[in-house]
């Protein structure tokens, strides 16, 4: 633009600007709206009325009128062995699948992007139990987890027959071969975004580490590990909550959803049992307020124990 | 990064021993899917769990699809799936675009919304939802399971930090021929975004295909349920022909190997320049 414009040539730009500018806005909404009306009816609305409905004794089907009943519901639901049986389950997977799954991720991350022959092809098969939908890995693996299955024909001739367990029929053993499953089923994903992770560590970096003369395991302590932070942030983050979302293996694996004796029962089958089984809604509510009130929390000290730097979800 | 702390062959060896752990209960599905009912159980403790004999052809295939009603709940879930993934790619990519592009009141707000939503579980909403949809006469129809997966926070966040990413200059010069925000989206920027669009299809394929918790509350008979639902039509009846439910459980599996094979180098492209990885 030059300097010398006259003064009502300024303002006619001006104002072609800011129709621009308010039709890019009404743009902007007429593109936004259909996800934002979607946003809004199927997240916002539900979660504050779980917000309401748990402080009622609200029934799916019921005569009665809906009355408000204070905390009770919160009450009930502490006071239930159920529930608690859930949590520890919940705590115990996360505990031992969140490092476990991680640690597995970034090793085979690491294995496939060495400049090795085939490595699409080990990346493909690693990745296919992903692929896989878990109804049907789960009923696959209780035919491989039965008493006279493959699982334990393996480990009879490893273990010289010390080690052949009743997988999904003990009360020790049922979490463990749940926790095994899930791993083996999402291992693959949380590989692939740490692929893309150490693809972006710069390869000078790993030269100028070679170059101060560091070994092997100093090169991935200093260069890779600070290299793929946010990759590795975002899979911590993603298998907690996934962790305490477990549902599908615990309702078709055991005999019984959540067996044997509550051995398997999470906190979502806890849920499900009372909202949709028992038809109780206000308390189902109330369940499910307290696990996204848990969450949230872990995300919050994840995150702070973590303190990332860039915008990663 | 190369893995120099091992030599070649051993790093060969446990890869390929990784591969076995990752690949076996898959060989045995498919082997299992071919075999005669009885034996499946039988021959489960040794070499031959993997090898499909007697051979029965696809017999357990046919039995399966008669059993559960495989053609309708195929259908379904079709119906299910592909509305969910189709629907959401356009919704929640236009969110992606507008926020990621146009400049307007509240944006930056909107961005600090969507991200909040992420974390908060469906599974802590499918209760109100039920509700709802009970209220609404909503229960057993195909909407019902469609809807509520459209717009999703996750995959807006995805395609906002994709076109963060598209370089600006780009958009100014379809601007400067006079194409507005929404020409500019569809016929420049939109075809750039193909890793971006193929990771949240893939990604929204996998998540509705296998959807179980839902369907389970809110639907009842055959009609309109998924695929994911019916194995457990098999495991009521007794005998449990242990072939038919692993030919039904191939059969629900192959559509996602093959839509994955087909986008696959999309989406490790798509993955690493989105957001996912941090």
């Amino acid at each position: 633009m030059t300097q010398r414009t006259d003064v009502s040539g300024r303002a006619e730009a001006v104002t072609t600007f800011r129709t621009w500018r308010s039709a890019e806005a009404r743009t902007a909404w007429l593109l936004s709206t259909p996800a934002l009306i979607g946003l809004t009816a199927f997240i916002v609305v539900p979660f504050l009325l779980a917000l309401v409905l748990s402080f009622t004794n609200q029934r799916l089907i019921s005569p009665l009128p809906t009355r408000f009943i204070g905390i009770e519901n919160y009450l009930s639901t502490l006071a239930d062995a159920g529930f608690w049986q859930g949590l520890i389950n919940n705590v115990w997977f996360v505990a031992i699948v969140v490092p476990l799954q991680s640690a597995l991720a970034l090793f085979l991350a690491i294995l496939v992007n060495s400049r090795i022959r085939g490595r699409v092809a080990f990346r493909t098969v690693y990745f296919m139990p992903v692929v896989t939908v878990m109804a049907a890995a789960a009923v696959t693996w209780t035919l491989l987890l039965n008493p006279n299955g493959l699982v334990n024909a393996f480990l009879d001739v490893i273990t010289f027959g010390t080690f052949t367990p009743d997988w999904l029929g003990s009360t020790t053993w049922a979490l463990p071969a749940v926790m095994a499953v899930s791993i083996w089923q999402g291992t693959g994903f949380q590989m692939i975004i740490l692929l893309a992770a150490l693809q972006d560590v710069p390869e000078e970096l790993y030269e100028a580490a070679e170059l101060d003369g560091a070994g092997s395991w100093q090169k991935f302590l200093n260069v890779t590990l600070p290299g793929i932070r946010n990759g590795l942030i975002f899979v911590v983050t993603v298998t907690t909550i996934l962790a305490f979302r477990l549902f599908d293996q615990v309702w078709i694996m055991p005999q019984v959803p959540g067996g044997p004796l509550d051995s398997t029962r999470t906190m979502m089958l806890h849920l499900v049992e009372t909202g949709f089984g028992a038809q109780a809604i206000g308390r189902a509510s109330a369940v499910a307020v307290i696990f996204f009130v848990l969450v949230l929390a872990l995300t919050l000290v994840q995150r702070r124990f973590i303190r990332e730097e860039g915008g990663a979800a | 990064m190369r893995a120099r702390g091992l030599p070649h062959t051993a790093q060969y060896v446990v890869m390929l021993l990784l591969a076995a752990f990752f690949l076996f209960p898959l060989l045995y599905m498919v082997a299992s899917s071919f075999k005669q009912d009885g034996v499946v159980l039988s021959d489960a403790d040794s070499i031959a769990a993997f090898l499909p004999i007697p051979f029965v052809g696809v017999e357990n295939f046919v039995d399966a699809i008669e059993r559960a009603s495989v053609v309708q709940s195929f259908f379904n879930s079709m119906v299910i799936s592909g509305s969910i993934v189709g629907l959401g790619l356009v919704v929640n990519s236009l969110l992606g675009y507008a926020l990621a592009r146009l400049r307007f009141r509240g944006r930056t707000l909107l961005v600090a919304f969507v991200i909040a939503l992420i974390i908060i579980p469906f599974e802590a909403l499918a209760v109100p939802l039920l509700f709802l949809s009970a209220r609404l006469g909503w229960l057993d129809t195909y909407h019902v399971q469609i809807l509520p997966f459209v717009a999703n926070p996750l995959f807006i966040y995805l395609f906002y930090t994709f076109f963060l990413n598209v370089p600006v200059e780009i958009e100014e010069a379809a601007r400067i021929d006079g194409a507005g925000p929404l020409r500019t989206f569809v016929s420049v920027v939109a075809p750039l975004a193909k890793p971006a669009y193929a990771t949240v299809a893939i990604l929204g394929f996998l998540f509705s295909w296998g959807q179980f918790l839902w369907p389970v509350m809110v639907t009842r008979g055959i009609d309109v349920r998924p695929l994911a639902l019916g194995i457990g039509t098999f495991k009521t009846t007794q005998p449990v022909q242990w072939g038919d439910i692993m030919a039904y459980a191939a059969l629900m599996t192959i559509p996602l190997v093959i839509v994955f094979l087909l986008f696959q180098r999309y989406f490790v492209q798509g993955v690493a320049s989105s957001g996912v990885k941090g």
